[in-house]
């Protein structure tokens, strides 16, 4: 990369590469805000290849200042910034160069400027992209010339775009009314920042105002549309990780009639897993890090599975059928458990790190970003209802929990152990809700009382879905999602919360059954 | 049944030991002095609290280590609060009247202190509070040794508006919902129409404790932000900032672009945040770990020790100090320095002895508790967080301001005294 940015230096500048100007360096390294951003202008506009260098290093906080002299430190070797010459000791008593906001703004501008012309169609992309926020006037020929250069449509019309923003601040009055008309067909979220000075009585030329407030206008609603698409996406990605949630306690508490209040806590011991899991990848195998997981997610099934089948044989087993006892038991567990994990991994919340393809994200529409995570979880939920309903519809395993739901006298009679399939049910339950901790753990805190912040959750949903049924979990799951994100753009986090609460009891007032009612005997009992 | 006799026998011998617990604070033949730490140490706030609690440990482990307070061994009671604001006022209760602690070091959330205020005021007890907070409240029975609005959150603002901070025309006050963040909105709402800016330009979002997912509020900054040079000012607390800085690094809302400055996020709640693609956000406080001078250092040395041998979670690979962990360590020496102008741990003398009590500070500067208004003169830093998850200082001032408690920019706080009003509340009622 620094090859090419030297080479676009050299193609633009006219000068021959020797020393930099040390006043200008000085200025760079220890000057206040003004000198520092003029220091960067002069730089670029010196043309030298030495320049580039520093202004790299400058991005990338290398550079440092000793007494007078400014160098540029990679790890243990130093050079001179003015001359470039190497220095053997590392000077004492260095001070970093302070780089704020402004001065990183102006850096990475330079920086792209110099990209436009990189012959990697990525990089041009990605130098484009940066310009797009705002472009400093001295950079116009590099811009003109990257532009008469470009080949590639997509790039070419996002230059077009720039330049005609700069276009906008120019005197030229042709120029500017054309400006303003291609400004309209620009994807960026930016340009309606660009626009709207042109369309205020600010502005003095009537016809180029007008024509400002009618692109204006089309920029608006082309990101009102794009907004209402990130506003679905997100409704649907809260859908999932209620989904999620809720649906091992759709089995433990929905089929087998368990008043699980430590359900939470389970989801909690998922998100831990995921945490030693990841632990043990960054200890063992710093190199596959990005894969751990792919070992977390069967990790925090297994573990959570396994608590919740001992909880199922020591504790819930001798309480069945008698609901007041499991709930009180149940909540004493889940304190249990708290208590449990914040004696072995401390009170504070523990670092959960995604793996490098799941952070960033990924922007569909102008303005409109989806996280990667996010997306991940959506499909992951998906395919951990897909997996559920086979395993219920498809297995002897899953027709024997039907069995045991729907009839258990009967089941029992015609030789279904009912009550292995009771320890296999609550372990599988349980392990669902390890596989939404494993989830959770990539977009939320990981700490003891994550359960907790997710149990009324997952019981609203089950309620609402309807006490047996698998789909109106994933129905009432999807409709709260899509519920709670329209609210909160419309009224704020708060009342959403409390506007998505008072729904439900209302509705549940209405339809104790909740959304969809089980029918036949299994009701009556 | 067995059993459950056993039970019985051990509840009975719990009781027993906890009932004997009620000895008097100073007992003069040991010389020990019982001190109470009230931080949650559970619930959304331990994130930001339970280093406070191994702070302040830390700090008597030292004194008691050079011979104590006056001679006497500093015996903490630590209890657990867990982040609900009713039990604060019951600890507190419980730390005043059964453990006779002569002075307790706590709260972080200002629901937290406003719970805990009345017992303090009933029992005449004395509470060290270390966190920056909203002003608005003089109490004789508090000692602030975090900052006042106009050492914290009025200088961010005017960073922000500077050519430096980016020249930011329109403001998003983002908090959690409770009385710190809304008070410090009502404030800053004030300074900035007194700067000109008009209230279109200012977008006001709260979101309820332990809010954890912010895709809805990260696309409605970068909508706002689309109309002109935005800002955000977040007031949120506790653990809810984690989901917060990740949703702003994966929707791609860069600091160059969008700067957030945040009043109550530090070394320590960045722990759990992947902080590369925040590199630029801003923070203000009146004191960073990365700051450079040799009292500094030795506080960051001494706490690497403590969490190592004491075994902290987190802290022991990699210790972190912020600015309330500062200011608990300051509370903790000027209460020892106190104590020991007044030759006595009775709360009216030791309150007496703060004013005018001066320690050198990690900050750097010799820091003074005013003569008057219980809270500390301190400077004001701004730090942009780097990609190790410290933070740069871009902007400090050149020395210790004093603090504001009554912050001018709401109305009627012109007629308040800048001290803690003595006589009884139902004669100043009549005054005003």
């Amino acid at each position: 990369m620094l090859r090419w940015i030297v080479i676009a230096l050299v193609l633009f500048a006219c000068c021959d590469a020797h020393a930099l100007d040390p006043a200008m360096v000085a200025k760079l390294a220890s000057g206040d805000g003004d000198e520092k951003v003029a220091a960067v202008a002069a730089l670029l506009a010196s043309g030298e290849e030495r320049a580039a260098v520093l202004l790299k290093a400058l991005a990338d906080g290398e550079v440092q200042v000793a007494g007078s002299r400014v160098i540029i430190v990679k790890g243990e070797t130093a050079t001179d910034a003015i001359s470039g010459a190497a220095i053997a000791a590392l000077p004492e008593g260095r001070e970093d160069v302070v780089v704020n906001n402004r001065l990183r703004r102006e850096l990475e501008a330079a920086m792209a400027a110099l990209k436009l012309v990189s012959p990697d169609r990525a990089v041009r992309a990605a130098a484009v992209k940066e310009l797009s926020g705002g472009a400093a006037p001295a950079m116009l020929p590099l811009i003109r010339q990257a532009l008469a250069k470009e080949t590639d449509p997509d790039i070419k019309s996002a230059l077009e775009m720039i330049s005609a923003a700069m276009d906008l601040q120019g005197a030229d009055r042709g120029a500017r009314l054309e400006a303003v008309k291609r400004l309209a067909g620009s994807r960026d979220p930016n340009t309606k920042m660009l626009l709207l000075p042109l369309a205020d009585k600010s502005e003095a030329d009537e016809e180029v105002r007008r024509a400002a407030q009618e692109s204006l206008k089309i920029v608006e609603a082309r990101y009102a549309r794009s907004q209402f698409v990130g506003l679905l996406f997100s409704g649907v990605s809260l859908g999932s990780i209620l989904l999620l949630a809720a649906l091992g306690l759709a089995i433990t508490y929905g089929l087998m009639g368990v008043i699980n209040m430590a359900h939470g806590e389970l989801i909690m011991i998922g998100a831990y897993s995921t945490y030693v899991v990841q632990n043990l990848f960054r200890a063992n195998f710093p190199g596959a890090f990005d894969w751990y997981l792919a070992f977390a997610v069967p990790a925090s099934f297994v573990v959570a599975a396994a608590v919740g089948m001992a909880l199922e044989r020591t504790v819930i087993r001798w309480l069945y059928g008698r609901p007041l006892e499991t709930l009180l038991a149940t909540w004493g567990i889940s304190l249990m458990l708290i208590q449990g994990v914040r004696s072995i991994f401390g009170a504070q919340n523990v670092q959960v790190e995604n793996p490098a393809f799941m952070s960033g994200g990924a922007e569909i529409l102008a303005g409109v970003v989806l996280p990667w995570s996010r997306i991940v979880i959506v499909g992951f939920a998906a395919a951990v209802v897909a997996g559920m309903a086979l395993l219920l519809s498809r297995t002897r395993l899953g027709l024997f929990v039907r069995g045991v739901t729907q009839n258990r006298a009967m089941a029992a009679c015609v030789g279904v152990p009912t009550s292995r399939v009771d320890t296999w049910a609550f372990g599988l339950g349980s392990g669902l809700a390890g596989l939404a901790g494993c989830a959770l753990s990539q977009i939320g805190n990981v700490g003891p009382d994550l359960g907790q912040s997710y149990i009324v959750d997952s019981f609203l949903v089950v309620v609402l879905g309807g006490v047996g049924q698998l789909a109106g979990t994933i129905y009432a799951a999807l409709g709260l999602g899509f519920a709670n994100k329209l609210l909160e753009s419309w009224a704020g986090a708060v009342l959403a919360k409390i506007a998505v609460l008072v729904f439900i009891i209302v509705f549940i007032q209405k339809r104790p059954q909740g959304l969809f009612a089980l029918r036949g005997r299994a009701l009556e009992s | 049944m067995k059993r459950r006799s056993l039970f019985k026998a051990l509840a009975l011998s719990a009781a027993l030991i906890i009932a004997g617990l009620g000895s008097p604070g100073v007992t003069a033949q040991e010389k020990k002095v019982k001190v109470g730490v009230l931080h949650s140490l559970s619930g959304t706030m331990a994130i930001s609290e339970t280093v406070l609690k191994d702070v302040a440990l830390m700090a008597f482990e030292e004194i008691n280590a050079k011979g104590g307070v006056m001679g006497y061994k500093i015996e903490a009671v630590v209890v657990d609060p867990a982040s609900n604001w009713p039990l604060f006022a019951e600890k507190a209760r419980q730390l005043i009247t059964q453990d006779k602690v002569a002075v307790v070091f706590g709260c972080w959330t200002s629901v937290s202190r406003k719970s805990v205020l009345p017992v303090f005021e009933e029992l005449n007890g004395l509470l060290f509070y270390p966190v920056q907070y909203e002003g608005e409240e003089l109490s004789k029975n508090v000692f602030y040794t975090g900052a006042a609005p106009n050492q914290q959150a009025i200088p961010a603002v005017e960073y922000l508006m500077s050519k430096d901070g980016g020249g930011a025309k329109r403001f998003v006050l983002l908090g959690t919902d409770y009385v710190y963040p809304r008070t410090t909105n009502k404030i800053l709402r004030a300074f900035l129409k007194s700067k000109g800016v008009q209230d279109k330009d200012i977008d006001e979002k709260y979101t309820p404790f332990g809010h954890a997912d912010y895709q809805t509020i990260v696309s409605d900054v970068k909508k706002f932000s689309a109309g002109g040079k935005t800002a955000v000012i977040s007031t949120i607390n506790g653990d809810s900032n984690v989901p917060f800085y990740k949703e702003l690094g994966n929707q791609g809302l860069k600091a160059t672009d969008v700067p957030v400055v945040a009043f109550s996020v530090g070394e320590e709640e960045l722990r759990g945040v992947d902080t590369k693609p925040l590199v630029g956000h801003l923070a203000a406080w009146n004191y960073f770990m990365s700051v450079k001078n040799p009292t500094n250092d030795e506080f960051t040395k001494k706490w690497a020790a403590y969490a190592k041998a004491k075994n902290l979670p987190g802290h022991k690979d990699k210790p972190l100090t912020n600015d309330p962990m500062e200011a608990t360590y300051i509370g903790v020496y000027m209460w020892k320095q106190a104590v020991e102008k007044a030759k006595s741990f009775d709360t009216d003398k030791v309150v007496v002895a703060m004013g005018g009590q001066t320690f050198k500070a990690p900050d750097g500067f010799l820091v003074k508790m005013d003569e008057k208004n219980h809270h500390l003169h301190k400077p004001v830093l701004i730090g942009e967080v780097k990609a190790d998850g410290q933070f740069n200082v871009v902007w400090k001032t050149a020395g210790p301001i004093k603090a504001q408690p009554w912050s001018p920019f709401i109305a009627g706080n012109d007629k308040k005294k800048d001290e803690p009003e003595t006589a009884p509340k139902t004669v100043a009622a009549k005054k005003s």
